[in-house]
């Protein structure tokens, strides 16, 4: 057993490389995502009925697919429609559809629980169309749904570890690639969990700390 | 997509139902069993219920699926791929129901638990008669909606070489050079899955809703 820590030990580079790659992979989507999603929150807090609709029926999609099944369609099953992307390229952009969907329907929970009062409120001081989204609405909806977000950015860190099996070197990928050619199983696996809890607590420390600040701001 | 194929991607869905209801089947006690000891704060073993379920929480079930299928038997345990990944879903699943079944016992009425104390009633007879079917009621709709979530991380068990609805259609697709079918078949088959999941916490939350008016 304890040549197995040494293994990973003596491999920790590479480790490191498969952490930092989860969390650009993660970060990225977990940004892109949230910045979608509330372009399709607006969306459907519109009343415009067919663009509703649509959406809601992208949001239940990504509801009813596994994440994985969603990036094969996108790495091997897009180019047969003509749209070929790298390995890279499909997860990154599989991660933000799926989590768009998700960061949508949250962020609609949080705005529906908005007083309606603070809208028409804007209404009368003369904030208009995405004057009163950016200025009035989106704040109390990001701080109310923070903890949410949070537990979708851990969800987003967790889908991404499903890139492996389209090669994508992030964690896993890493753990399993020292695992195969070592033959270290519980070591490198264990050490790739681990890797990933801190990941988490990280997480959950940043939203803890930013809304707080949020709240003080307020 | 031949009739050969539709077989093979039905076989998919059959492990796919037949691991996730496992899965369900063993986390959902393993889950109650841990939330009563974090609940009835066990010296010793409740902080390490937390540690379990702060670490399983974060952990992707790829990499359970591969800590699991690859681990076991380097410490000298064998294991098949099938039983690898019922152990996966059902310990990832274990931890999500403690924090919920947690969640339902801390919220339990108090008065509730001092009436039936009033009454003479011994502690088991107390938490089987009182407040597990009450709490059950209530956590109905979390567990169901984790046992969704579930379903959809059920295609992680894929890297121990069992061959579920996903690894079928990818199959399918490598091998007709036709993807998109078999993938779109894949989807609306965890659609149905994933639907009669949904069904039930629909009814199940109207139920709540009628009660709590009568």
């Amino acid at each position: 057993m304890s040549r197995g820590w040494i293994v990973v030990w003596q491999h920790h580079n590479e480790m490191l490389h498969g952490l930092l790659n989860t969390m650009w992979l993660a970060a990225l989507a977990a940004v892109a995502s949230l910045i979608l999603g509330a372009l399709l929150a607006m969306v459907l807090m519109s009343r415009l009925r067919p663009v509703v609709r649509i959406a809601t029926i992208f949001i239940d999609a990504m509801r009813c697919v596994p994440f994985l099944l969603l990036a094969y369609f996108v790495y091997y099953g897009l180019p047969s429609l003509g749209l070929t992307l790298d390995n890279w390229t499909a997860g990154l952009s599989s991660l933000i559809a799926y989590n768009t969907g998700y960061m949508a329907e949250l962020l609609v929970a949080a705005w529906r629980s908005l007083p309606a009062d603070t809208i028409e409120a804007a209404h009368a001081f003369g904030f208009h169309g995405f004057g009163v989204f950016r200025r009035i609405v989106l704040p109390p909806v990001l701080l109310n749904a923070a903890p949410m977000i949070g537990n979708q950015v851990i969800q987003i860190v967790k889908d991404s570890a499903f890139l492996t099996i389209i090669a994508v070197a992030e964690l896993t990928h890493a753990a399993a690639g020292i695992q195969s050619t070592y033959y270290v199983p519980f070591a490198a696996f264990v050490a790739a969990v681990l890797l990933y809890w801190l990941l988490c607590l990280g997480v959950e420390q940043f939203v803890g700390v930013a809304e707080a600040a949020a709240g003080r701001r307020r | 997509m031949s009739f050969y194929d539709w077989l093979s991607l039905l076989q998919g869905a059959g492990v796919t139902v037949l691991l996730s209801l496992s899965g369900i089947a063993i986390g959902l006690p393993l889950g109650l069993i841990l939330a009563v000891v974090h609940w009835l704060r066990v010296p010793v073993l409740a902080p390490l219920v937390a540690l379990y379920v702060s670490i399983v929480r974060a952990a992707p079930a790829v990499t359970l699926a591969l800590l699991i299928f690859f681990a076991l038997p380097s410490a000298g345990i064998e294991i098949a791929p099938i039983p690898a990944g019922i152990a996966t879903l059902a310990i990832s699943t274990s931890a999500f129901d403690c924090e919920i079944f947690r969640g339902g016992l801390l919220a339990f009425p108090r008065d509730q638990v001092e009436a039936a104390l009033a009454f003479g009633m011994p502690a088991l007879l107390r938490f089987r008669r009182i407040i597990l079917p009450q709490m059950l009621h209530t956590v109905r709709p979390a567990l169901i909606n984790e046992m969704t979530l579930l379903i959809k991380a059920s295609p992680a068990i894929a890297v121990t070489g069992v061959v579920d609805i996903t690894r079928a259609a990818v199959r399918i697709g490598a091998d007709t050079y036709e993807p998109l079918p078999p993938m779109m078949a894949a989807l609306v088959l965890y659609s149905l899955f994933v639907l009669l999941f949904v069904i039930m916490q629909r009814s199940t939350e109207r139920r709540l809703r009628r009660e709590a008016l009568a």
